[in-house]
Formats: structure tokens, sequence, C-alpha cells
């Protein structure tokens, strides 16, 4: 097969996009479709301050070593979560993070969920009893509310994470099997800032394979943690991306056409209901002032409310 | 028809058989072809590319999220 641009060897073959791309241009080609996404979806512009979410992961690495190049004010967060255990998950995570800003010279901020808390978060999870089998739903609530802080206190005006088209197809399927109206609702590449306590969100890479933000990480000999967290194993997630590509072998593009015909129809109306009447309707928790559905405090602060109690069970 | 060709994956070796594509390797060794990159000597290949007798494909897992 050979490259689309110059008929050098091809090294990357998107059958969705029926495009096969050499190593050289394929390593323009992603980072030039990431602008475009970040420009036609309203994402953000070289005067905002982007806080970009990284994991030690191919794709948020991926996406801060594009948006630094690109000249975008990006810098790095990366929380630090205590999945050790005999993985030793996190602590090799945040050695690459580490090592990845050092080597560029790039700015960041390490959030020890440990450190801040007491706790790591599969001891908040055993503790709190929130996701008995697995710290996951728990990983989720903490990583939001310390992203969504520290972009707030530290005066970033934009949150960037590297969900890529899979994950959000297989969150879409998910919701979808379940009609979870306010996560259908919510689910988008962009998500505005609608309260004075939460900033934007984005995803740059939301149009992308993950076999293509995987593909750009080994072209360009990024480090990351080849490894999976070890509670993903058996996931949902994963299940649902397993189904879909299946899907995707047999029909090249049904992944992506799943996920941008499901935004098309958002737009053209489709869940046109009062967000109050899908439970979206805003409050501002009394004690982190984060936004929260729920008239009291939210799901995060009454979760490390339990925490702090000695009398809960672990 | 001996199985002559190699796939690994996390360690785990998948004898295919030789001149087939990776496409057709990734298949019968009940893969599937989007979860995965393909290599030879760290070079990525497209899942056009035959197998020859006696090569060893490696194999990056590109699944991720829990």
């Amino acid at each position: 097969m050979r490259c689309r641009k110059c008929s050098q060897k091809a090294v990357v073959n998107m059958r969705q996009h029926k495009l096969s791309l050499c190593k050289e241009h394929y390593l323009e080609w992603l980072p030039e479709q990431t602008e475009r996404f970040i420009q036609k979806y309203n994402m953000f512009t070289h005067k905002d301050k982007v806080l970009v979410a990284v994991s030690g992961g191919k794709d948020s690495l991926t996406l801060w070593e594009i948006l630094w190049k690109s000249g975008y004010v990006a810098d790095g967060l990366y929380i630090n979560l205590g999945i050790d255990g005999q993985t030793k998950y996190s602590e090799m995570s945040r050695q690459i993070v580490l090592d990845f800003a050092r080597e560029r010279a790039l700015r960041f901020t390490v959030v020890d969920v440990e450190e801040e808390f007491r706790e790591t978060v599969p001891q908040i999870a055993a503790r709190t009893l929130r996701g008995k089998a697995k710290p996951c739903s728990v990983c989720g609530l903490v990583k939001r509310h310390i992203m969504n802080r520290v972009a707030r206190d530290a005066g970033y005006n934009i949150l960037a994470t590297g969900h890529n088209l899979d994950d959000e197809a297989a969150a879409l399927f998910g919701n979808t099997l379940s009609w979870a109206k306010g996560y259908l609702i919510r689910q988008n590449p962009v998500l505005e800032s609608i309260h004075p306590g939460v900033i934007k969100k984005v995803k740059p890479f939301f149009r992308f394979y993950e076999r293509e933000t995987a593909a750009y990480a080994v072209l360009s000999r990024i480090t990351y943690v080849y490894d999976e967290c070890p509670y993903s194993i058996g996931s949902k997630t994963i299940y649902y991306k397993g189904l879909l590509n299946q899907l995707e072998a047999d029909r090249p593009g049904a992944k992506l056409h799943f996920f941008l015909a499901f935004l098309k129809a958002k737009k053209e109306g489709l869940f046109a209901q009062p967000p109050e009447k899908c439970g979206l309707e805003l409050k501002t928790c009394p004690v982190c002032g984060q936004p929260t559905t729920v008239p009291d405090t939210c799901a995060f602060c009454r979760m490390m409310d339990k925490v702090k109690s000695p009398t809960v069970k672990g | 028809m001996a199985k002559n060709a190699q796939l690994i994956l996390r360690d785990k070796i998948y004898p295919v058989k030789a001149n087939q594509t990776i496409r057709q390797a990734l298949l019968e060794a009940g893969i599937q072809p989007h979860a995965v990159l393909a290599t030879r000597d760290g070079e990525l290949l497209t899942d056009d590319e035959v197998i020859r007798e006696g090569q060893v494909i490696k194999l990056i897992a590109v699944i991720s999220g829990g």
C-alpha cells in the first residue's frame, strides 16, 4: 500500500477515510486534522490558556505534544490516583508524564490524591462503598472534580482531554443501550462553561480512531503507558469498544458515522427538552463551589465526607 | 497448511500461516484488526502487508479505557 501524497510505502491505512499515508505525511496529517477540529468546533484559540489532563497514556500525551508543537498555551495536569498494588500503575504513569514534560520543558501540575485526601482512589472506593466491585466511578468523580478545580484556581479557561472516537462511540453506545437521557444530552466534544464554577471542556481528538492516536505516538516515539489500568480489565467500555470494532471491520466508518450522526441529530433538535426536565439544572455546591444537579452538596463532597468519617466501614 | 509465522500480542504468541496478509492473519488468530497496530522490526505496517515464512509480527494493543 502506498502513501496517497507521495507514493512512498504507507505505514497507516485509514479505511474509513480511504486514506493511507507514509510516516512523514501521517505525522503531518494528524496535527493538521487536530487543528481543523479545534477551529471547526470552536474549541479554543491561541489566546486561551489550556490545561491538558494527562494520564500517561497515548491519547493524552499525543494531544499535549501536538498542542505544544502547534504553539498553544497548553500546560499539563497529572492526577496521581494511587492505583498501584502489584502493578505500580500510577507510579509508572507519573514517571512517564514527568519525563515527557521535562524532556520538552513543559509546565505541569501534579495532584496526589492520597496526599490531599489521605486515601488513594481504590481506598476511597472501598471505604465509601461507591463502586463496590471496582473504583472506576469513584475515579471518574475524583478526576472530574480535581481537573475542574485546578483549572479554575490556576486561571485556565479551557480543559482539554485526550478522548478519542472509540471512547466517545463506546460511551454513546452504552448510554443508548440504557437511554441515559442525562448522559446523552451532556455528551459532546465541547462542553461550554454553563456555570461560573465549571471550566469549558474540549476533546480535540474526538474524531480520531484509537489506533490513529496510537500510531502517532509510536511513529513520533512518545513513551507512553502501554499497560492498561488494572481496573479496566473486563470493563463495559472495553467490551463495547470490541463490539464496535467488530462492526467497523465489516463496515469501515461505522464508528465515526455512529457518533457524528448522533451529534448531527442533537444539533437538529433531538433531546430538545428543557434542561430541568432532564435533571440538568445546575446548582452550586455550598462546600466546593462546583456545579451539581442536586440542591445540596455535590456527589464529590458527599463522598469525601464519608472518607473523613471514621465510623464508615471500609 | 503449516503455521510458520507468528503474531505476538502482550507476550502471547499466535502461530499463523505465512503468505497471507496481516489482516487475514489477525482474523485467523481471532484478533480484531482495529484493536492493534502491526509492527515488524520496529516499523509500522499496514494490514495488507503479506507475512512471509518465519516472520514475526509484533502487535501493539490500542484499546484503552475503563
